[in-house]
């Protein structure tokens, strides 16, 4: 007798249990899976960290690297852990014009992030909004949308940048345009792709039975069901677009000396390599590898995350 | 000859059980997809006749039902009907309108009355939206009810008349299961208060007793309603409860319509004959004695469809003129049409 009321208030304990359990919703579980890796974990602290560099970087500078009346010629190409005269310590040395290269490095990245995230905001709105109309209204439009984006993509990126600014000339706003112009067709590819899954799903007929408007369904219908892959495309451009930014600067089409990037830095550095001031370009190219890697990273995760095969 | 066929079709519907105004008529609808080869330059090699030459005519109030076997082209016709498919060739005449005149702006106050429930309730509805939204947007953008207290206590009693709790509002579709979600899909249809409703197989994805539910849901808002419904379907004991008329389709065609209980209880053409032989009756005794007549073969395809009647390489009825002719719908008894010369 006992031993069955004993066995009667074993399962009165498990509902009390399972009522713990906190409730899951979508984002909650996209939140859990994305931190499952201690990859995903350090690359998304690492990213943190340089966007907060970029975006703090005046208030954290030991000098402004551009402050002409700071500045000494005296200080140049010193390596790195130097004092000067001033008691200053450079921690990464200074280069040929006498700059602190930490200062520097904050500054630039505040350049290249800038300049990755506004291009790729830009080219995710253009080409995520033409992919969507190729998509949505198929058939001939979308046949000359999609062969215009495949011309665009056969071309290599860095021959078009070149091209356009040669054209436009120096600055941050001509460096976006062009950038943009590189990279709207990936956007363009990668939500067509979806949107055209999603169209032939039945809330889209329904909203277009219901007459909602083709400008409804599109933006409100059919995009908020395409963002998962074009925020992992939209991450991985971002990044694409950094070292393309890098890679133009580099080259000396890409951003005025005023504003350097950490690509003009490298550049900078450059001349100096062989006779063994390896600092000038060494330092900017980490920080710019870092920063590279640590987005692809979260790219990465985002993608295995949001994908709805991998799904666990 | 082709010009004859067409009035002949098109005559049945018009002169059988005349009560009530015509809502819709389907006069001579055809829709061909067409086969292209090549990547850059297409050349049409062919058509699938998904629907071929049918017409039928829906009273107010009524329910017609089309049945048929997968890929007869019902579902086809069920979307040239709300417009998501251009006809070949065809009219739909909606209360008097011919639809394939009308341009895109026109069409707005038709869609409006015209409105679709799905057969797949998973993707049917939209997973980003909550139960309110997808009810309210449509009566928002349509400014049914433009005051936002107004629209939600009509989304409130619009989930009520479903026969789902007011506490929905706030879910999103992934909380909740098929037949539940089946109901949100009916209540999205009765959003705009639409006098026709096309049930394209509505209840085909749903749990036996869950089907049973959502019928008789149906057919109470018909009631309260005063709604008409195209129900698509291929299972026959459904479209026999629901249904006033029935419409059986055959590779793109009508071959036979008639009212329901008629056409139960005294199927004409071969191919529904085998249809409802093909029900299993829930009597093991009687299931036992009855005589099986299994169709053979298997439905050809609707590219190269076969000459003169389409049913008969599989017809037992057939003889040497059904390769010839083409059989046109022929009233054997009072509003009972069959497309058969042999019956």
């Amino acid at each position: 007798m006992t031993t069955s009321v004993q066995q009667i208030s074993v399962p009165a304990g498990a509902p009390t249990e399972a009522a713990a359990v906190k409730v899951q919703t979508p984002f909650r579980r996209f939140l859990s899976d994305f931190f499952e890796s201690g990859t995903a974990i350090a690359a998304f602290t690492v990213l943190l960290v340089i966007i907060f560099i970029a975006v703090v970087a005046p208030l954290i500078s030991p000098t402004n690297p551009y402050d002409l009346a700071i500045v000494t010629v005296l200080d140049n190409r010193l390596p790195p852990g130097t004092r000067n005269l001033d008691g200053m310590t450079f921690w990464l040395g200074t280069d040929g014009a006498g700059r602190d290269l930490l200062s520097a490095i904050f500054y630039g990245l505040r350049t290249s992030l800038w300049v990755g995230v506004m291009s790729g905001l830009i080219a995710l709105c253009i080409g995520g909004t033409i992919g969507l109309i190729a998509a949505y209204f198929g058939g001939r439009t979308d046949t000359l949308i999609m062969r215009i984006v495949d011309l665009q993509l056969s071309f290599p990126a860095i021959l078009i940048a070149l091209v356009l600014l040669a054209v436009l000339g120096k600055g941050v706003d001509k460096i976006i345009i062009a950038l943009v112009a590189v990279q709207w067709a990936y956007y363009a590819r990668t939500v067509r792709a979806s949107a055209l899954v999603e169209r032939n799903k039945e809330y889209i007929e329904a909203a277009i039975c219901l007459a909602l408007g083709h400008r409804r369904i599109v933006f409100r219908h059919l995009l908020p069901n395409c963002l998962a892959p074009l925020i992992v495309v939209g991450t991985l451009q971002t990044a694409h677009a950094i070292s393309l930014e890098a890679t133009l600067s580099f080259l000396g089409v890409g951003l005025p000396i005023t504003e350097p990037s950490l690509g003009l830095l490298i550049a900078n550095g450059f001349e100096y390599m062989l006779s063994g001031r390896y600092w000038i370009s060494f330092f900017p190219g980490v920080a710019l590898l870092v920063t590279i890697v640590s987005i692809n990273l979260v790219g990465d995760q985002l993608r295995d995350v949001l994908n709805p095969r991998l799904q666990r | 000859m082709n010009a004859q066929t067409a009035t002949v079709q098109a005559a049945p519907a018009l002169r059988s059980v005349d009560k009530g105004e015509v809502l819709l008529e389907v006069r001579n609808l055809k829709k061909y997809f067409p086969v292209t080869e090549g990547v850059v330059f297409h050349k049409t090699i062919g058509n699938v006749k998904a629907v071929d030459g049918v017409s039928f005519t829906i009273r107010k109030g009524q329910t017609l039902g089309l049945v048929g076997e997968s890929g007869c082209g019902k579902t086809t016709t069920g979307r040239c009907i709300l417009q998501l498919e251009r006809p070949t060739s065809g009219e739909i005449v909606f209360e008097g309108a011919n639809l394939e005149k009308l341009d895109q702006k026109a069409l707005i106050p038709v869609r409006r009355k015209i409105q679709v429930i799905f057969q797949d309730p998973y993707s049917s509805l939209n997973p980003r939206m909550t139960i309110g939204d997808i009810l309210g947007e449509p009566m928002r953008v349509h400014a049914v009810y433009p005051d936002a207290r107004q629209r939600r206590q009509r989304i409130v009693e619009l989930l009520s008349i479903c026969g789902l709790p007011a506490k929905f509002t706030d879910r999103y579709p992934h909380e909740m299961s098929g037949g539940q979600r089946q109901r949100v899909g009916i209540a999205r249809a009765l959003s705009l208060n639409p006098d026709f409703i096309i049930c394209d197989e509505a209840v085909s994805a749903l749990d036996v007793s869950i089907q049973a539910q959502v019928i008789n849901l149906l057919e109470d808002l018909r009631r309260e309603f005063n709604l008409t419904y195209l129900f698509i379907a291929h299972d026959l004991s459904v479209v026999h409860h629901l249904c006033d008329r029935v419409a059986v389709m055959y590779l793109g065609k009508v071959v036979e319509l008639a009212d329901s209980d008629e056409l139960f209880d005294n199927p004409m053409h071969p191919y529904t004959r085998a249809l409802l032989l093909a029900v299993p009756v829930p009597d093991p005794t009687v299931e036992a004695e009855r005589k099986h007549q299994v169709l053979m073969g298997e439905v050809p395809s609707p590219i190269n469809p076969p000459s003169g009647c389409v049913f008969h390489p599989r017809c037992s009825l057939a003889v040497e003129s059904c390769h010839r002719d083409t059989p046109v719908l022929r009233e054997l008894r009072p509003g009972h049409w069959v497309a058969c010369t042999e019956v």
